[in-house]
């Protein structure tokens, strides 16, 4: 029987991966990543998990090496955060346009400079063109659930693409929490063997990445486009599947008092459950506030989202990370373009918050809402706010 | 292949643009990119093989005779055969097409 136990959310983290029994972990340590990959190491040295554990020496030869086991087809995992992220940056691109089913949990941290190992959505924001499907989870249990979802909708045939699972550092990765670990039988029914179609092998040679003149690059291109939004199908699969086999359901789009609310407010991981409590404390007060949150952020949920907002009247979103000089925060940037041909659609204000681990408190949810109602009325001549800044 | 690679469709494409027919880049015509092509004078060529060994493409064989020649089917034109020939049996001429 699964129990319901206390602990590290980046061990738990490291025990989802256990139990989805990955074959190889090539990962560079970085704070807050840490006691991730701190974890798993220990776990194969211990011969808990028989995995090869790959110490690189950069975050950019940990995603080549990681390419390599996938292009073998070994399960693979990894993790990093922020800078790492961004070391890696180029050879992302590489993994989902060779279609590589690997496992990354991204540890969310802002970006230098200043220095600042604390959260944000930055190094996320980085890496949205990248091709990778990519989940956000707002607390331990979400992360352990989605670090196995992610096993299966990347080796899924129909799919076979990378996958990143977010979520926020320390706020999330460094706090203990009541998680269940699935039994092993159950997830190993649930995941079956990665089974890579063409995968490298001496008996039928086949070449990876290999070199596209202009005469086919556009058809490379389009093919994964196309493959990538129709994952979106294999991903709200796997989240039924999962909800029957554990009990534990998941929706692209996830609404908290949304129905028949007058105002939404928008956010994306861990800070979603904050901002619960100010809707819970905003409603007493009679106010038709409520919450929607983007937990498939790659392929973006165009017809889940415009369901979950066409009874407001107004949608304020929060950023964890600015565009600079762009035209706001890159998600509300997004819900505005997802929006623009709606003929029915809420107004809509930006706000940018959170940043490099700042806190937002259940007051301050509640001031961002109180303040986004009042652009909503007056407008604004900026295109977003930024949340308490000193002045 | 059942088609050549430039009439390929985005749908016709392997998972992740693999090339699962080794060798196939054998069927990509670099000759085309140059805008000179050497000329070989047998009279002068002493078959020695430096041209050979020295091009960076690999496209220098023999002939029945044994004089080295390019395969203008893959010659980049860089002239470096040229250059290294001893006696000067490679000269670089201006590509008409």
């Amino acid at each position: 029987m699964a129990q319901r136990l206390g602990m590290e959310v980046s061990v738990a983290l490291g025990e989802a991966v256990k139990l989805a029994d990955a074959d190889v972990i090539a990962a560079y340590p970085i704070t807050p990543q840490t006691h991730i990959v701190e974890h798993l190491a220990e776990l194969v040295a211990d011969g808990e998990l028989d995995a090869e554990y790959i110490p690189v020496e950069s975050e950019h030869s940990a995603m080549s090496a990681c390419l390599g086991a996938a292009a073998s087809g070994a399960r693979t995992f990894t993790a990093s955060a922020g800078q790492g992220l961004e070391l890696m940056h180029e050879v992302l691109y590489v993994a989902s346009s060779m279609r590589l089913p690997i496992v990354m949990a991204v540890v969310n941290r802002a970006l230098s400079a200043p220095l600042s190992v604390w959260g944000d959505h930055s190094d996320a924001m980085a890496v949205r063109d990248t091709g990778w499907i990519q989940l956000f989870t707002e607390n331990g249990q979400e992360v352990v659930d989605q670090v196995l979802c992610a096993f299966r909708i990347a080796e899924d045939r129909r799919v076979l693409l990378p996958v990143m699972v977010h979520l926020d550092g320390f706020h999330l990765s460094h706090v203990i929490e009541p998680i269940t670990l699935p039994e092993q039988t159950q997830v190993e029914q649930f995941l079956g063997t990665n089974q890579y179609p063409l995968p490298l092998h001496p008996d039928k040679p086949v070449a990876m990445g290999d070199f596209g003149p202009p005469f086919i690059y556009t058809e490379t291109k389009w093919a994964q486009e196309v493959n990538l939004r129709k994952s979106k199908e294999v991903v709200l699969e796997c989240w039924q599947e999962f909800g029957r086999t554990f009990k534990r359901h998941y929706q692209p789009v996830e609404g908290y008092h949304s129905e028949d609310a007058r105002v939404l407010l928008l956010t994306m991981g861990s800070f979603s459950e904050t901002a619960m409590a100010a809707i819970d404390r905003m409603r007493q007060n009679g106010q038709e506030v409520g919450l929607i949150r983007l937990r498939l952020w790659r392929p973006f949920p165009f017809s889940e989202f415009r369901r979950a907002v066409k009874n407001a009247e107004l949608l304020i979103v929060l950023d964890r990370a600015i565009s600079f000089g762009g035209p706001g925060g890159p998600v509300c940037s997004e819900i505005r373009s997802a929006l623009y041909n709606q003929e029915k659609r809420p107004k809509i204000v930006g706000f940018v918050g959170g940043l490099g681990g700042r806190d937002i408190t259940v007051d301050g949810f509640e001031q961002i809402i109180t303040r986004g109602i009042e652009i909503g009325q007056t407008g604004s001549e900026q295109e977003f706010e930024i949340f308490g800044v000193r002045e | 292949m059942a088609k050549p690679e430039s009439e390929l469709t985005w749908q016709d494409l392997e998972i992740g643009s693999i090339v699962t027919e080794p060798g196939n880049a054998s069927q990509y015509r670099t000759g085309d990119w140059r805008s000179q092509r050497p000329s070989h004078d047998f009279t002068k060529c002493i078959k020695c093989g430096l041209c050979y060994i020295f091009c960076p493409e690999g496209c220098l064989g023999q002939t029945a005779e044994g004089y080295f020649e390019a395969d203008l089917f893959y010659c980049k034109g860089c002239g470096i055969c040229a250059q290294e020939c001893p006696t000067g049996a490679i000269a670089m001429q201006q590509e008409e097409e």
